[in-house]
């Protein structure tokens, strides 16, 4: 069975290309075959954030025009076995994205084995954004602790309820959960930050998980190696906790509550 | 003063941001999570309705949907003039009770 996941949020800089990444690199280090289409026509990421761009020949936007085979298009990961990425095209536009050609797509992935098919939505709510979310049996949808992402966010939902395939054939609806970003405890316990509780009672929908605010993104953004594979840092902590409970475990959920610092780490770490 | 200000208790910008979304978040779900267009229809037809009686001015015609907790309330706001229509009909009275 082959599940197709679309990473959203409507606002952009909120973190979904980089959850993109991480989620697809941890499913894959499980063993599952993944691919990561990044829907961005005309600023693809993706392939940067997972430090494949020098290795793109063609892209999605050549796969639907029929001028690269889809097999060919894919970028292998060097690190992980069964990562695979589908890069946007850098020079079109989001128009060259129709249903059929997206969907023909779709199909051709999971006959070739794919387990988790994890697009990478554009910002916005326009037709990339459309596309990306089209086709999918679930959704993360990523948010910071911040009014306009959290509108945005109650947006996109509305459209996972709308405008969906699941929804035209009023199909079971598409399987939503939060992904909370760049977090700050300390800035709750403030009350300077909506907390995470405050977010779940405006959207409604079960939290996947919390990452929270950390440098250890930007530098594995620098390096074009997903925080997740560097297993010391919180981030990859959490992003490996959010693996986990996509995959249907229990993991308890992490990184809410400040943590204390010792008198010994305050000093020296 | 800066010094006595410290002492004045203000509201938390999370608290502040938590309620203007709250109340942001619930009018744009009317438009797109309830229906197609539910209210501005039954707008029409609750127009259509009092038009029937009334003099209405269309602008003072207000509907919305709030949301608090598990509760949902609608809310209708009808300006009603002073000077009733000539040949409305006997009903009309008990329209403005």
């Amino acid at each position: 069975m082959s599940k197709v996941v679309v990473v959203t949020s409507g606002k952009g800089g909120v973190g979904k290309t980089t959850t993109t990444a991480n989620i697809a690199a941890g499913i894959a280090q499980r063993g599952h075959k993944t691919v990561a289409i990044d829907f961005d026509v005309g600023l693809r990421n993706l392939d940067l954030v997972l430090g494949c761009e020098r290795r793109v020949v063609y892209d999605f936007v050549n796969v639907l025009r029929g001028e690269a085979k889809l097999n060919v298009a894919l970028v292998r990961d060097k690190r992980i076995e069964s990562l695979y990425v589908l890069p946007a095209s850098q020079t079109r536009d989001k128009d060259a994205l129709e249903p059929e050609g997206v969907g023909r797509t779709i199909e051709e992935l999971k006959s070739m084995g794919f387990e988790y098919i994890i697009c990478d939505s554009p910002a916005g709510i326009e037709k990339g954004a459309q596309m990306a979310m089209y086709f999918a049996d679930e959704a993360i949808v990523v948010a910071n602790p911040e009014v306009s992402s959290v509108r945005d966010s109650d947006r996109v939902l509305g459209l996972l309820a709308a405008k969906t395939s699941r929804a035209e054939v009023a199909g079971p609806p598409v399987k939503s959960q939060l992904l909370l970003t760049r977090y700050s405890p300390a800035l709750v316990k403030k009350g300077e930050m909506l907390s995470v509780t405050d977010v779940l009672d405006l959207l409604g929908i079960p939290l996947l998980g919390v990452i929270p605010e950390s440098k250890a993104v930007l530098q594995s953004s620098n390096k074009g190696t997903p925080a997740i594979l560097d297993e010391e840092t919180d981030v990859a902590q959490a992003y490996l906790d959010v693996v986990h409970r996509f995959l249907g475990e229990e993991r308890e959920h992490r990184f809410i509550e400040e943590t204390k610092r010792g008198i010994f780490r305050r000093l020296f770490g | 003063m800066a010094f006595f200000d410290y002492f004045r208790r203000q509201p938390k910008s999370a608290s502040l941001a938590k309620d203007r979304l709250s109340v942001i978040v619930a009018r744009e779900r009317v438009g797109t999570r309830i229906g197609p267009d539910y209210l501005s229809l039954l707008q029409q037809d609750l127009l259509a309705v009092l038009a029937k009686y009334e003099r209405i001015d269309l602008q003072q015609v207000s509907v919305n949907l709030d949301r608090t907790g598990d509760c949902d309330v609608l809310e209708l706001n009808v300006f009603l003039p002073n000077a009733p229509v000539t040949d409305a009909k006997p009903a009309a009275k008990s329209l403005r009770a």
